[in-house]
Formats: structure tokens, sequence, C-alpha cells
């Protein structure tokens, strides 16, 4: 296949700012001079930035700065009109989402997007759809092969809730579920797709302090438990300067600064692009 | 005694306008799209048990299964040729393009099978009407069409709520860009929700024309529309609304013939359904939508 590129890998002495025990791996996501334009408008230009296996990556900037249009970039809902997106080593140049999905790349959404007329254990049973194999004939005439997926299935959606927790709520309708816990199940329905690297959208925009704080705890056990990359847009601060090890920061569309927290924090840089350019220099 | 005359009978035509019905709520919750050419797959699928009984002398059983293979691949070719080119434009598009394919069934039905009405046999027409209290009839084809609606219902009713592939067409009816994000192929559950739906077309019919035993291109556009108002009756998108939207459009039907006006028997229809839709206006059993502002 043409979209088999050789897979580029972490190294550490060049990037200091990868975890040390990513060292030598694959990089799981390799975006390379991403564009898109919307008719004459440039949305996203040039961006670049790559993911080691268990990185935890913060997007930030200012509101249109085009940090969803990136997540949409990276998920085959928009095609680029310039550069590639490599998922674990592979172009995902011309494929449908279901596809890129398929890759390892899982998402939550800014606005929740569950879907609110299924029991929680649904929503996330949708999310394993491409992991339960089954086939039509056996799940028709119940073969014994339909109850051991469904078993298989059943209890792999909750253990996810569990970790979550969740698994209480199994049975109640996701619509009617409180605003943080709806978050969570969305986290959980992007983890049953079993990715390798996990979009979320804003995961703290609604939470007060204390369920932000238990957030950025989740960030960390989902990384350590699931050993898989994260790359979040975040407005929080105070979350994105604590989880993130990488931050990069976008302004109308371009990529204006990529490092630590500490990095980020004191670049002149970013701190024009949020508070404007003082006057008289 | 009449009165359960009419109401047996207008059951009986509903539950043909019900099988129907589920076919554009499940492809309009799904595809978000209102398919026009549905009524005509009907024609079709009644033409074909026609010939294959009439011409080929084969079995009724083998006219109705065939029936339903050929509207199958019938309904995947017209959503794959005339519906997919057009996803993600304005639904006005598809649905002026659903107008052009339903006029384009019944011309073609008028090449192949000319327009002068074929009289169908009905598919029960060895078995003998049921008498009750006398005065009370009850004919094969309304046995047969209840019963087989009903296992419809029942079935369809598991397959969505239970099957892997119902439980993709669920999620994609809710929201097909996080369905997308799910892993799950949009385009191949919207072919096969043609597929369901247009063999279930093919049933109804068959279902009709036993009943009607008249057999015209354009058989199918009335009935087509009946039930697509019985879709809108119950609640579009809905299944359970457009079993009930059927039947009750059914009986309705049925009394406004026998107690009003034969003539202006669809006027009423009509105007209960209006009338219904301003106090409802998501249907019976639709889910009231409130716009996030």
């Amino acid at each position: 296949m043409s979209n088999q590129y050789p897979k580029n890998t972490v190294q550490v002495p060049t990037f200091n700012t990868y975890r040390e025990s990513d060292a030598g791996k694959p990089l799981v996501l390799d975006v390379r001079n991403l564009g898109i334009d919307f008719g004459g408008l440039t949305a996203v230009d040039s961006f670049s930035v790559s993911l080691g296996p268990t990185e935890i990556c913060g997007l930030i900037g200012p509101n249109g700065a085009g940090k969803t249009t990136i997540f949409n970039l990276l998920t085959g809902v928009y095609q680029p009109t310039r550069g590639s997106v490599l998922i674990n080593g592979i172009d995902t140049k011309g494929m449908s989402t279901h596809k890129v999905t398929k890759l390892g790349i899982a998402r939550t959404f800014q606005n929740i997007r569950l879907f609110t007329d299924m029991s929680v254990l649904d929503n996330v049973k949708v999310g394993m759809h491409n992991q339960i194999k089954c086939s039509f004939a056996s799940s028709l005439f119940r073969l014994p092969g339909y109850f051991a997926a469904e078993k298989r299935a059943n209890a792999r959606a909750m253990e996810l809730l569990d970790f979550m927790g969740l698994a209480d709520l199994a049975d109640q309708k996701a619509g009617s579920l409180p605003y943080g816990v709806q978050r969570r199940l969305e986290i959980v329905r992007a983890l049953a797709t079993n990715p390798s690297i996990i979009l979320l959208d804003e995961p703290a925009a609604g939470m007060n302090p204390s369920e932000t704080t238990e957030l950025m705890h989740q960030i960390r056990r989902i990384r350590d438990t699931f050993h898989i990359a994260i790359f979040l847009i975040e407005h929080d601060m105070n979350l994105v300067m604590n989880v993130c090890e990488t931050i990069a920061v976008l302004n109308y569309g371009r990529l204006i600064a990529k490092g630590t927290p500490e990095e980020i924090r004191q670049n002149p840089t970013v701190i024009e692009a949020y508070l404007g350019k003082e006057d008289g220099q | 005694m009449n009165i359960l005359q009419y109401l047996i009978n207008g059951i009986s035509i509903g539950s043909v306008y019900a099988i129907i019905a589920l076919g554009y709520t499940m492809v309009y919750g799904i595809a978000k799209m209102l398919n026009f050419a549905h009524g005509d797959v009907i024609m079709v699928g009644a033409y074909i048990c026609y010939c294959v009984t009439v011409y080929l002398g084969l079995p009724v059983l083998a006219g109705v299964l065939l029936s339903m293979v050929v509207c199958t691949v019938l309904g995947i070719t017209i959503e794959g040729l005339a519906y997919k080119p057009l996803r993600g434009t304005p639904s006005l598009a598809v649905l002026i393009t659903a107008i052009g394919v339903s006029y384009f069934l019944q011309n073609a039905a008028q090449l192949i099978w000319s327009s002068n009405p074929k009289s169908f046999t009905s598919i029960v027409s060895n078995m003998k009407p049921l008498h009750l209290f006398g005065s009370l009839t009850i004919t094969g084809e309304v046995i047969v069409t209840v019963a087989v609606s009903v296992v419809i219902m029942i079935g369809l009713t598991w397959f969505t709520s239970s099957t892997r592939i119902g439980k993709s067409m669920r999620a994609v009816s809710e929201d097909r860009d996080a369905a997308q994000l799910m892993g799950i192929n949009v385009n191949r559950t919207i072919s096969i929700t043609f597929a369901i739906g247009s063999a279930l077309a093919a049933v109804a019919g068959v279902l009709m024309c036993s009943s009607i035993p008249v057999l015209m291109p354009t058989t199918g556009s009335m009935p087509g529309i009946r039930a697509f108002t019985a879709a809108v009756f119950g609640g579009i998108g809905s299944i359970p609304g457009a079993m009930l939207g059927g039947i009750l459009l059914g009986i309705i039907e049925t009394f406004a013939k026998a107690y009003l006006s034969t003539q202006f028997s669809d006027a009423i229809v009509f105007g209960v359904l209006i009338i219904i839709l301003l106090v409802k206006p998501a249907g019976l059993l639709g889910k009231q939508v409130q716009e996030k502002v």
C-alpha cells in the first residue's frame, strides 16, 4: 500500500519533551504540515505535531484558533487540503471516518454527543462495534457464538464503565444523566473503540473546580491504565498545565509554540496571543 | 356487528399501511430523507410476484420470496445510484430525486407490463373465510395480512434493539457523525436500511394486491402516500409510531368510507391527520425535538 510510511520513532535527545519511557517507540500520531481551506479561508495551516505512545499533549489557543477543526482533520471528518496525518504510521489520506477510527483514534466532543435514547451500556457497546465479531446469522439464530460474543462485550463494557465509576448507571438512559456524568460516559465510549490515542475536546467544560481536579486524575489514570496517548483541547489552564507533558499553541490556524508547560508559560508569543501586545512596545 | 366487521377490515388494510410506513420511517430515521419512490417499490414487488406465479407457474411462496429479493436489490440500487451521490447536499435535492425515481419506476413498469390492469390472484385464494357470529366474515387475506404484519413488527423491534446491525442503525439515526467516529460504516448502514425497507415493501405489495386485486403501474402511489401519512401521523422516525399510525389510518379510512362518504374518505383521513398534527406536531409517538439554542 502506498500509504505505508516508515514509522517515525520517538527520539528523546532531540525532543526533550517526550517521556523517557517512550524512547525508541513508534509515534502514535504524526501530523505533518497539515492545512485546510474552507473556500478562501485558511482555517488551519502548516500544523505539525507528533505524539509518543503514552504522551499527554494539550492543544490550546484563543477561541476560533482552529482547535476543533484540527480534531476533525485528525479523525477524517474533514479531508485536509495540504499535509498528512499518520496514525500508527498509516496515512489517513482519503479514508472515511469509520476507517480512520479503526486505525486506533477516538474522540469526545465539545458539545456532548452521546446516543441519548440508548442506555449507558448500549452507548459503550456501540463504541465496541468493531470489536464485536459476530455474524448476522449467528445473532439471528442465537448460535452459541452470539452468546459468547455478547457476554464478552457486556463484560468489557461493564469493566470500562466501572473504571470511570459509572457501573451503577449502566441501565439508565444516557440522556437522563447529569452533565458531568455524560462527559465521563463519552470518554468511556471513546475508550471502548480500543484506541491507541484519544482526543478530548474540552473535557472540563462546564465542570466545577472539584470535578476538574477529579478529571485530571482520571486523565492520568486513563493513560497509565490503557497505555495510550491523549491529545486534549482545553481552556482550563490549571488542567492543561498540570496534566499535559507537552503543549501546542494555536493562533489563527497556525502553530505558534510547542513545548513543555514551563516553556509555554514563559513564551512571549503565547502571552501576546492571549493578552495582546503591550502598548508602546 | 357491522362496526366489528369494519374494524377488522380497517386493521387489515391498516396493517399493510403499517408495513409500508415502516420503510418510510426507517429510511427517514437513518438517512434523514423522504424516499417517495418507496410506494413504487411496492408495485414492483407485486408485479414480480404476479409474474413468478402466473408466467412461471411457481408456487406462491416462491413468488413472495423472489419479489422480496428483487425489491431488496432494487432498493439498494436506487439508494446507491440516486441518493448516495447526493449525500451532504440540501435535503430538497434528494427529495426531488426521490420523486424522479418514483416516476421512473412507474414508467418503467408501464413499458414492461403495459398500463392495462392485471388481475392479481390472492396468495391465500384456497383458504376459506371464517364466519363468526353469523354475520362476521374474516377472510384468509385478513388473517394472513394481520399475522404477517405482527411477525414483521415483532421481528423488526427485536432486530433494532438486539442485533449489532440494529444497534448501529439506531446509533446512525441518533447522531451520524458520532456513530462514524465509533467505527460504524454509515454508508453500509444506510444500504442495509434500504434493503430491509424494500423487502418489507415487497411483502406489503403482495398482501395489498391480495386484498385489492387490481395491479397497475400506479398501484403503489396512493398507498405509498397514505403510508407516508401514517408514518408522519405516528411520528416519523419512530418504528412503533409507524405501526400505530398505519393501523389507525386504516381504521379511520374504513370507518370514513363506511359511515361518511366513500368519495371523500381520503379528505377525511387527511383532515384527521391535520387536526392531530396541530395538537401534536411531532406525531403520536414522535419525539418532541427542542432546538438547542
